[in-house]
């Protein structure tokens, strides 16, 4: 251990690193690709990990929707082949039998599932858009933001059946002059008056919807499109911790207890868990990082093997010098720590320089990739414990590999050594 | 200084064993310059490596300076000649991508001797042997004779009891041997004893004892007057 803080040791090394610069560089090179694969690839999938975190961030990552369809099974007396409509007060017993859930947003659409949108005019521009009846839960469920000045429907729209909107980012292109602000601003739709109260942000991720959807209360939507208490899909949050799919079933079941629906009817209820896709997109993440993990540290072993192999070779062309070493009074573990020294010290900074280069190559990508928000790739980082784990295990196998070659310089006798011309 | 007793050495060549040092008993005061001469085969390169530590004797003893060399590891036998020995060779074993001074301070390095002090200490051997303005050269611009004189600076920094040159004239021409011989001439007369493995006549002359093998035995040993190299 002394001797590892000795200057002098330092300097035997280096000298005879220095001596033969290019196997040296070669030697490194090995290892210095094998961390830069390594950082770069582990990089790339933290980057690619939170691309994806990112891209589910616009809706809560434990958000279910369930909707209904028609009976496939006949049961407690009713046929089979039955259209069931999902009621707005399913909502109330959904949230008193499913304890987990969090928010609860039954929504109402006009202009997707096969139904004409609604017709909207301002002054003389017009378009059809799909209009959908909201609850102010939505917000909560879907992390949509609404554009600063703007605000979402809130309670007392939904008491009062006020005639206000949320228009989308395209609506609001299509609709308005480029620098004009659109809150209290009026549209029609389907010859109603609406003042427009928000402009939402899309973000897109998963689930439907686009950027020219009108948001419009619940209750003023039944009126106007006349759906009475009829509910297309609700949108539930579970709470943090719970188990979405569970969550998932259970609500089916009590749906499909109100509606009675045979348990066992599979095309009944309909229904999309966001967070079980967001989980599987996650362990693909996890599965990536696992990847690149092994990959890099297969690379990093394959290049300390070339080292230790080219300090074989090294040992062998600097027989006679080990055997001058010997006859002048260097011990066995003299050499034999010196040579370790070599791997251990060409291992450590070969890793270094690679880290670096892969950390350049990182912020290259990532430099490039950052105004790309449809490219699932953001802020590329490798963890510290993994890199400093990569050095300690460089450091280990550095040794390990450098165990050979001083070997192997110690069982050259000096005579030997020396007589070798 | 130097004191063996019925020393035998062979080597295993296959099946067969060859015979080399056949009981070789010879003494060495201190002070003495001994030639060992002989053909080659004679056993003169292999009494000067078990001299020197650097082979291992089957049978006999080996005393330097009172102490016993036996019972030799690899360990023991680095230390005994770090602190006993020097060594002079025929290809002058530099290292060479060392300057002179970095060879000579190699044997203070494994003594553990600080830095400046082996610079200062190397140094000051390196300008015993005139070659003090060389010493930031590699061995490769130097001439022979002035390798060897790195090397006998290198085999002195250490101040060993005893110095062992193998050939260390077979490289160099004959006045180049001359300089060289004058130089151990020089080290002998400061009180060092030196032993000396060589085939050349006037090389032996030049020593004070001239000792011949043959066929692995002391053939003949015989006090000689020392003839000045220069």
């Amino acid at each position: 251990m002394k001797r590892l803080f000795d200057k002098d040791t330092w300097q035997e090394i280096f000298g005879s690193i220095q001596k033969n610069k290019i196997r040296t560089i070669i030697t490194m090179i090995g290892v210095l690709w094998g961390i830069f694969i390594y950082i770069t690839l582990s990089g790339t999938s933290k980057g690619l990990d939170n691309g994806f975190e990112r891209q589910f961030q616009s809706i809560a990552s434990n958000s279910i929707f369930v909707w209904a369809q028609s009976t496939s099974l006949p049961y407690a007396g009713y046929k089979s082949e039955r259209n069931i409509t999902l009621k707005i007060h399913d909502a109330d017993v959904l949230k008193k039998k499913v304890k987990d859930i969090k928010f609860i947003a039954p929504r109402i659409v006009a202009g997707v599932f096969g139904s004409p949108g609604g017709n909207i005019v301002r002054g003389t521009k017009t378009g059809t858009y799909s209009v959908y009846g909201e609850y102010p839960e939505y917000i909560k469920i879907a992390t949509s933001k609404i554009y600063d000045g703007g605000r979402f429907i809130n309670e007392s729209d939904i008491k009062y059946e006020r005639k206000v909107c949320v228009i989308g980012e395209r609506t609001q292109l299509e609709l308005f002059e480029e620098e004009e602000d659109p809150i209290g601003k009026f549209i029609s739709i389907n010859k109603i008056n609406f003042r427009v109260v928000g402009v939402h942000k899309f973000v897109q991720g998963g689930g439907f919807g686009d950027d020219g959807d009108i948001y419009i209360p619940f209750a003023t939507f039944k009126k106007i499109f006349n759906t009475g208490d009829d509910v297309a899909f609700f949108m539930i949050a579970a709470n943090e911790n719970a188990d979405g799919i569970k969550v998932e079933k259970d609500v089916k079941a009590t749906l499909k207890e109100i509606h009675k629906i045979d348990p066992n009817d599979e095309r009944a209820i309909g229904g999309f868990n966001l967070g079980e896709i967001f989980r599987k997109t996650m362990n693909f993440a996890n599965g990536l990082t696992f990847l690149s993990l092994v990959v890099g540290i297969a690379t990093i072993l394959a290049g300390i093997i070339g080292i230790g192999n080219i300090l074989l070779i090294s040992v062998k062309e600097r027989t006679k010098e080990i055997g001058i070493r010997r006859a002048l009074g260097a011990t066995p573990s003299e050499v034999r720590s010196q040579i370790i020294l070599e791997s251990v010290f060409l291992t450590i900074l070969s890793g270094i320089i690679g880290i670096i280069l892969g950390a350049l190559v990182l912020y290259g990508i990532n430099a490039a990739t950052i105004d790309q928000t449809d490219f699932p790739y953001t802020n590329p980082t490798v963890p510290i414990p993994y890199v400093l784990g990569a050095l300690g295990l460089m450091v280990i196998l550095g040794t390990l590999i450098g165990i050979i070659p001083a070997q192997r310089a110690v069982s050259i006798k000096p005579i030997d050594a020396l007589r070798e011309e | 200084m130097i004191s063996i007793k019925d020393l035998h050495k062979s080597y295993k060549m296959g099946s067969n064993s060859l015979h080399v040092l056949k009981g070789i008993n010879f003494e060495v005061e201190e002070g003495e310059l001994v030639a060992i001469m002989g053909s080659s085969g004679s056993g003169k390169s292999t009494l000067l490596n078990i001299l020197g530590m650097l082979d291992l004797l089957d049978k006999g003893s080996y005393e330097l300076d009172g102490v016993p060399i036996k019972d030799l590891n690899e360990t023991k036998a680095a230390n005994y000649r770090n602190k006993f020995l020097g060594f002079v060779f025929q290809s002058f074993n530099l290292i060479n991508y060392k300057t002179a001074l970095e060879n000579v301070t190699l044997p203070l390095y494994y003594q553990g001797v600080k830095r400046k002090e082996r610079d200062a200490e190397a140094l000051k051997y390196l300008e015993d042997v005139g070659l003090k303005e060389w010493a930031t050269h590699l061995p490769s611009e130097l001439s022979g004779g002035q390798n060897q004189r790195v090397a006998i600076a290198r085999a002195l920094v250490s101040k060993p009891k005893v110095l062992l040159a193998d050939e260390p004239t077979g490289a160099l021409d004959s006045n180049t041997s001359k300089e060289v011989m004058a130089l151990i001439q020089d080290i002998n007369k400061n009180g060092k004893t030196i032993l000396i493995v060589t085939h050349e006549e006037d090389i032996a002359k030049m020593c004070s004892r001239i000792v011949r093998l043959k066929d692995g035995v002391i053939v003949e040993d015989k006090k000689n007057k020392m003839i000045k190299a220069i």
